[in-house]
């Protein structure tokens, strides 16, 4: 699965963008939030309040629900202030 | 229809011309352009960066740009964003909407304005004296956007 990370998600997290292979029990946004808190000081901080969090899978806004796969395209950013 | 994210500076009047050439059933032509402001709240400000995720700003913006379509009976419409970094005083973005007539060429260039500011992929970074601090995005541009939800024009 490709993850992008974008504004201070990024900054937080280290990098802008990794491959990952996913355990086989993370099936949707939720549970792979929930996996990528536990990788690290890092990530458990950007992830800390997942109210500031969007999500978008193959470039699209998604819920929590949505679920989601190592083909996926992954990305994790604050809400939006272009304009 | 044209949607451009790029780092150079655009010349507002150039690109109003530029829409409306060889179109003579347009009858109104509204623009919006945004600039960077030298406060946030009372902090002074030296310069913005505007980072963006590629490919879904685009996606994004053309998905706004469809739905105006839908709405309005629109001729021509122009949305431009500058990303990098930029100065008070410096130009951010561009959006014009042509029509037959002015009534949806006013609400769809307000309409793709707000919907860009919740919807599209951009983030600001401010150079504060205190250092650089990202832009919280505001619940009144949230309220503005969800406005049109109710509002089908």
């Amino acid at each position: 699965m490709r993850l992008l990370y974008f504004a201070w998600l990024r900054a937080k997290i280290g990098i802008g963008h990794e491959e990952v292979e996913v355990p086989d029990h993370v099936r949707d946004v939720a549970g792979l939030l929930a996996w990528l808190k536990s990788r690290g000081p890092g990530y458990a901080e950007a992830l800390a309040d997942l109210r500031v969090v969007r999500t978008a899978v193959n470039q699209a806004y998604v819920k929590p629900d949505h679920p989601v796969g190592r083909d996926d395209e992954v990305a994790l950013f604050p809400p939006v202030t272009g304009g | 229809m044209t949607i451009r994210v790029e780092a150079a500076d655009f010349d507002p009047g150039a690109e109003l011309a530029a829409l409306t050439r060889g179109k003579p059933g347009i009858g109104g032509l509204v623009s919006f352009v945004g600039l960077v402001r030298d406060l946030a709240g009372e902090t002074p400000i030296a310069a913005l960066t505007l980072e963006h995720y590629p490919g879904m700003t685009e996606r994004q913006l053309g998905e706004l740009e469809a739905e105006a379509n839908r709405r309005w009976p629109l001729d021509a419409t122009l949305i431009i964003h500058r990303v990098g970094r930029l100065e008070p005083g410096d130009r951010i973005v561009l959006v014009a909407v042509a029509s037959a007539h002015r009534d949806a060429a006013f609400d769809a260039c307000r309409f793709l304005i707000d919907w860009l500011k919740t919807r599209a992929p951009f983030w600001k970074m401010e150079e504060t004296s205190d250092g650089p601090r990202w832009v919280v995005a505001r619940a009144e541009d949230d309220a503005a956007a969800a406005h049109w939800l109710e509002h089908t024009g």
